[in-house]
């Protein structure tokens, strides 16, 4: 049930995984500093040089690098290689207008199908399942990354993608799925929309369910267990690290997921001080990729928290375990998968002229799918006696998130001066979600 | 040829009429007609009153968004087919009431009716044409 893919890399002893990752980092660092000129800068003004590394204690030296470094060099800056050598791009949402491009060479393709058939093999997919795929297919790095991942491992793929909720259920009978991949929110979905369609458990072989993409409590967890009839799994990944497949939970594990770090080196630190934090303690997650191709990061901080432990898993991995992530350090939310920025919001709102910055986001979980409303208040600008023309407006601002996020919410126009006037920051989430 | 209209956006929360009401009372303005547009989440109050500015003033001081339009009283006499008779008119000239509400004057024998038009104008102009008499700011409020 649990079966590792690479056993000579996942059980080496600390000594020798340290070893490969020295050699990768000191080869990394060489790379982007000759080829990169963002990190070059980076590295000249703090006054290191790729010969400085020496050690993995070495790693701290170096600069960080930040979603704003990503934003800067806006679309291809980063890329360590020119665009005919890169095959694929990939793109989330950035904290304003502009997305953040991540770009593949065939190589990472290959790497990123390999991490990712190492963490459904830690699931305990094997070539004889049938793999229904609902992350989304497209720009968002959940679908393909996935997809990939389950075919490397010879597994048969259903790439049904999100959505088209009844069509899955009876793709799930008939093909007889034995492994769901989703959101934990949509396989909620999923579960409680099987009466609707008349399927029962007992039709199903559902066996196992590998969710990530956004938080979920333990007792959700629960509830996907019960109500699927399968053993639920955390996945942990990030499109600008590579995807999905950056971490992965062995059914043997309680304390979180096995970090694939001859891949991506994870540290955790304190996001005020900077300072790396001891094992144990939560702190900000930061990655360095130690394999990528055309676009490698280093010491990319994801604003995450999280926890590294070093303790040696049951299941004979030696690699390092995360905390399922607990937080984050900025204000960003997750709205059914998607990465939302309470300033992609303000952005679309001062885009609209007479609209006023008083605006309040409010976060509900409405059945197991999370809803977003937007409250905005009207100001004399924009206000109208005609029904028509203020139920437009609050149309046209719901078309203008969407085209930006991906994401539907519902605007709701208010009185002004009803969204309360914090001193200092204002408080634009209310986030109701009990999760 | 028309009436100033103050409109008001309301939430859909209680108490916000009666919070209006009294702050007109308080700054002793009369009303005279009034309609309110209710959608799913909000509502737009709209008042005919006797002292506009005065009412706008008081309203926005106590933190209500307030525009104020133009509109077009209708004089009819209250009987049947008083209503239809204008309508059709308006249909014929090919105008669009954006929207429109009534209220019946003192002694009883007229009507008046407030429209808002798509065309202000050209439905002033058609009125006028066909001899409907079409009531003043003053005349409203002296009824």
């Amino acid at each position: 049930m649990n079966r590792i893919r690479v056993a000579e890399i996942e059980t080496l002893p600390r000594a020798g995984m340290e070893a490969i990752q020295l050699r990768r980092l000191q080869l990394l660092v060489a790379r982007v500093y000759e080829r990169v000129r963002p990190y070059r800068e980076k590295m000249d003004r703090a006054g290191i040089k790729p010969s400085d590394i020496r050690s993995l204690e070495d790693l701290r030296k170096l600069p960080f690098t930040t979603k704003d470094d990503l934003r800067d060099n806006y679309p291809f800056g980063l890329f360590t290689m020119p665009l005919e050598q890169v095959v694929r791009v990939h793109a989330s949402s950035g904290t304003t207008g502009k997305p953040t491009v991540v770009g593949y060479s065939a190589e990472d393709i290959n790497t990123w199908a390999e991490v990712m058939a190492r963490c459904l093999a830690m699931g305990g997919v094997t070539s004889g399942d049938m793999v229904q795929n609902a992350y989304g297919y497209g720009l968002f790095t959940g679908g393909l990354g996935a997809h990939y991942g389950a075919e490397r491992l010879g597994a048969t793929v259903i790439p049904v993608s999100g959505g088209n909720t009844k069509r899955q259920i009876t793709i799930m009978r008939d093909f007889g799925s034995t492994v769901l991949l989703s959101t934990p929110s949509y396989a909620l979905n999923l579960a409680d929309a099987m009466a609707d369609v008349g399927v029962t458990l007992d039709q199903l072989k559902l066996r196992v369910g590998i969710h990530g993409a956004e938080p979920w409590s333990l007792n959700m967890r629960e509830e996907v267990e019960r109500k699927l009839g399968i053993r639920a799994l955390d996945i942990y990944g990030l499109s600008e690290v590579i995807g999905p497949g950056v971490a992965m939970e062995c059914p043997q594990s309680e304390r979180g997921m096995h970090v694939l770090e001859d891949n991506f080196l994870p540290e955790i630190i304190d996001p005020n001080t900077f300072e790396p934090l001891p094992p144990g303690e939560l702190g900000e997650l930061v990655f360095t990729t130690l394999t990528k191709e055309a676009f490698p990061l280093i010491r990319y901080r994801t604003k995450d928290l999280s926890r590294i432990y070093k303790e040696q898993c049951p299941c004979g991995r030696t690699l390092v375990r995360m905390e399922k992530v607990t937080g984050r350090t900025d204000d960003m939310l997750i709205i059914r998968g998607v990465n939302v920025f309470p300033s992609q919001i303000e952005h679309v709102l001062m885009g609209i002229e007479g609209v006023e910055p008083h605006y309040q986001i409010e976060v509900r979980r409405e059945g197991n799918l999370d809803t977003m409303h937007v409250l905005v208040e009207v100001s004399e600008q924009v206000f109208h006696d005609e029904v028509k023309i203020l139920e437009a407006m609050a149309r046209r601002i719901q078309a203008e998130i969407k085209d930006l996020l991906g994401v539907t919410c519902s605007v709701k126009l208010v009185e002004p001066r009803t969204i309360k006037r914090s001193e200092g920051k204002a408080q634009r989430v209310i986030d109701y979600r009990k999760i | 040829m028309r009436v100033e209209q103050i409109a008001v956006f309301l939430e859909n929360k209680s108490g916000r009429l009666a919070e209006i009401a009294a702050v007109l009372a308080a700054n002793k303005v009369n009303i005279r007609a009034l309609s309110v547009a209710d959608t799913a989440d909000f509502g737009i109050l709209r008042l005919i009153v006797d002292k506009v500015d005065a009412a706008k003033k008081a309203l926005k001081e106590n933190g209500f968004t307030v525009g104020k339009t133009n509109v077009v009283a209708v004089e009819v006499p209250d009987h049947c087919g008083g209503l239809a008779g204008v309508l059709k008119i308006i249909e014929a000239a090919g105008l669009n009431v954006e929207y429109m509400y009534a209220f019946v004057n003192k002694s009883g024998e007229n009507a008046v009716l407030i429209f808002r038009f798509d065309d202000m104008d050209k439905a002033i102009a058609t009125l006028q044409k066909a001899n409907i008499t079409i009531l003043s700011g003053e005349q409203v409020c002296s009824l």
